[in-house]
């Protein structure tokens, strides 16, 4: 019976083609952690993680989730599966973003009070390098190939590339105001920095060598909606390299990106304010944290279509979902 | 005094040991420290303009004023100074990716030595100056100036300066009487709270601001159901138990009057505004110089980064935030971000950026401030300050304009008298 009910639920995996991930969201007010199950969108915990839970990431393996808890000045550390805080990691003060190498170890993180990004081993859980950056250094992007951490400044208004080997940097491309998020297509040929005041997604196409050169700006248009609201914040893209998906703040919609074209093709509307991106591993769906309604909103990415919401804690802030 | 800031605006090291001090971890700290050397920042700017030497300078002039009603208020030396040290550090920290190097001058004087004050700066090659002054003061020292120097009003608040007074040459960073006073109303109006109990005080500047109050109220649909002047009678601010008569006087003073939502106080001499609230006959909210309060900043704002913005000030200073720091410090930072954006430091050149549409600057209040051409008053949002927190920020929800919804506050351009940008 037991083996029955096994590979029944063997076939109905393959059938669907989808697995249960956990999805984990840092609620930036409500100091804890939300665990929702991706298969079945319930909510499976909510755990305590620390004073004002932001930027929120997790080992290659999935078994280590990074928590930067932005009001103790530290970067936790929890087991995916007991959700126990195990340690945690020197971070400097005050930290929002941070960015892992793939391979699960150094961790990039910007100390927005410093003016610094600060290198920290996750394993020996020390500082290997500060990199002093432009004033409030905020977003945090790496290259496919790990060459270059990208870091964005708010105030100076930069996108600084630091190279991963030295630590210095190598190149300032100035963007619009206050830059908050970095991210690079999969094959590394593009970078996208979205500015949240300035209103725009700055496109760079990146050469062999790392180099960025400016060329598009992406701006964004929604009847009805006033100009100033429509700030994007957190950034994704698709493995495909096809499609990026922009969250535009308090005009609480998600903007879709046709890549090649550099356009806007759709505006999904979503909860209030919302703030961060994640996949699912298989890219079936998107998940939006919507600071000022509570809840989570999924996307269907195929259809480019919000499919429903789930209830999580106060102010959710950052997400990531757990790698199959 | 004179700062200057070149590349790299502290030694690496000395960041270096703050960093640790303030962390306490020495040991763990690899000595895998990076210092921007200025090869490499060469290197990185060879695609931007050549470098640049911005000399920006700050002239206060301090005049005789009697002692606050509360301690709070009273007067730091470094008034408006300490906003200038930490604009200068921001341009600075930017400028140094691009090749920019930026000086700035501070320099304190009083109403009869200003303008020898003003000329020194001149004289010294200034191009680029931010004046904390009276409107009267700041206009003569403009016109002193002429066209080949860009002058920023960062605290007179004057309708006129913005009007018939106008001048090409001066930018205002500090918000009008009439933002201010649209900032109260359109909360007020918000709130249906349109009948106003307004008290005003007996100098000039109170009279000025409840001038601004009134055409606020027709502006938005309120009335002044009552109005009455708190005459200035000379003397000290406060006395020892001087709450005592405060207690007696107050409520004989506003009895009787007509039936209202709201009291709105203006009083720029601060004679009697923080009194209000508690002694009033009729138990209603206070607004305007006292009560909630529309400011441009204030030391808890901490929406939109504004923490950052405080724990930068509040390390470099070892004080709290003012108004005038901060209208000082976004000052600055309007010349430091057109002269990143435009690459020069021509003051006409600069206006024109700064006047233009490019324009635009993220000062911690969640929208970018920019520039009307008009008049050359900055746009920005007001904050709405109870003394303890932000309550609300106006523009309020529902207030459109064709343009910004920042210009629902203070003069639009089809009712400005303004000539001197035709």
């Amino acid at each position: 019976m037991k083996k029955l009910i096994l590979s029944t639920a063997l076939a109905t995996l393959l059938a669907t083609g989808a697995q249960a991930n956990k999805v984990f969201v840092s609620n930036e007010k409500g100091n804890t952690v939300t665990v929702i199950d991706s298969e079945t969108w319930e909510v499976i915990e909510e755990f305590d993680a620390g004073n004002r839970p932001r930027g929120i990431t997790i080992s290659p393996d999935g078994s280590l989730l990074y928590v930067a808890a932005s009001d103790d000045n530290q970067v936790k550390v929890f087991d995916t599966e007991t959700y126990e805080e195990l340690y945690s990691l020197p971070s400097g003060p005050d930290p929002e973003l941070f960015v892992l190498h793939p391979t699960g170890n150094p961790l990039y993180i910007a100390n927005e009070d410093d003016n610094l990004v600060t290198v920290t081993d996750t394993e020996s859980r020390t500082v290997l390098a500060e990199v002093p950056v432009g004033v409030e250094p905020e977003g945090m992007g790496i290259s496919p190939d790990a060459k270059f951490v990208v870091n964005t400044s708010e105030t100076t208004n930069m996108a600084h590339f630091i190279s991963t080997e030295d630590y210095k940097i190598k190149h300032n491309v100035l963007v619009d105001q206050r830059p908050r998020f970095a991210q690079y297509t999969r094959d590394g040929t593009i970078l996208f920095v979205t500015s949240e005041i300035g209103g725009t997604v700055s496109v760079m196409d990146i050469a062999e060598d790392g180099t960025p050169e400016l060329t598009t700006k992406i701006d964004f248009e929604v009847p009805g909606v006033l100009p100033e609201w429509l700030q994007p914040v957190g950034l994704r893209v698709t493995s495909d390299d096809k499609w990026a998906f922009v969250a535009l703040g308090p005009a609480n919609r998600v903007a879709v990106i046709d890549v090649e074209a550099r356009e806007v093709v759709k505006y999904i509307i979503v909860g209030q304010r919302v703030w961060q991106l994640a996949f699912t591993p298989d890219e079936q769906y998107l998940i939006t944290t919507n600071g000022n309604s509570n809840d989570v909103t999924v996307i269907d990415v195929a259809e480019q279509e919000a499919i429903r919401s789930v209830q999580v804690g106060q102010q959710p802030w950052g997400v990531v979902v757990q790698p199959d | 005094m004179l700062q200057r800031y070149r590349l790299g605006r502290k030694s690496a090291s000395d960041t270096f040991e703050r960093a640790s001090e303030n962390r306490g971890r020495e040991e763990t700290l690899n000595r895998f420290w990076t210092v921007l050397a200025a090869a490499v920042l060469a290197l990185s700017v060879a695609q931007t303009a050549a470098a640049l030497d911005v000399r920006t300078a700050v002239l206060r002039i301090d005049y005789p004023q009697l002692a606050p009603i509360s301690r709070y208020d009273l007067v730091p030396e470094d008034a408006g100074f300490a906003g200038a040290q930490l604009g200068l550090e921001d341009n600075a920290t930017t400028g140094q990716f691009l090749g920019h190097t930026f000086e700035n001058e501070t320099v304190t004087t009083t109403p009869e030595e200003a303008d020898a004050a003003f000329d020194a700066l001149l004289a010294d090659g200034h191009t680029l100056i931010v004046v904390m002054a009276n409107a009267e003061d700041l206009l003569r020292l403009a016109d002193r100036a002429g066209d080949g120097v860009l002058v920023v009003n960062a605290t007179a608040v004057d309708n006129g300066l913005r009007g018939d007074q106008c001048r090409a040459n001066i930018l205002h960073v500090a918000p009008s009487n009439a933002m201010l006073a649209d900032a109260v109303a359109q909360y007020a109006v918000w709130k249906k709270w349109p009948r106003w109990f307004l008290i005003h005080g007996s100098n000039p500047p109170d009279q000025a601001l409840a001038e601004a109050y009134r055409a606020s109220a027709t502006k938005f649909g309120a009335q002044i159901t009552e109005e009455r002047e708190f005459e200035d009678t000379g003397g000290s601010r406060r006395t020892d138990s001087g709450h005592v008569l405060v207690q007696r006087q107050l409520p004989v003073f506003t009895q009787e009057a007509e039936e209202h939502d709201i009291v709105v106080t203006a009083d720029r001499s601060d004679v009697f505004a923080p009194y209000v609230p508690y002694h009033l006959w009729t138990p209603r909210p206070t607004m305007g110089s006292s009560g909630l309060r529309p400011v441009t900043f204030h030391a808890s704002h901490e929406a939109w980064g504004a923490t950052q913005f405080q724990r930068r000030f509040e390390e470099l200073t070892g004080r709290y935030v003012r108004e005038d720091d901060y209208q000082v410090w976004l000052s600055l930072r309007v010349i430091g971000e057109a002269v990143t954006r435009a690459s020069t430091v021509d003051p006409a050149e600069l206006r024109d950026y700064i006047l233009g549409d490019a324009f635009e600057l993220a000062a911690f209040k969640g929208v970018a401030v920019t520039f009307r051409p008009w008049n050359g008053q900055l746009r920005q949002p007001i904050l709405l300050y109870d003394g303890r927190i932000t309550v609300s920020v106006s523009p309020q929800d529902g207030f459109l304009h064709q343009t910004s919804p920042l210009d629902t506050m203070g003069i639009d351009r089809p009712e400005s008298t303004c000539t001197a940008f035709n």
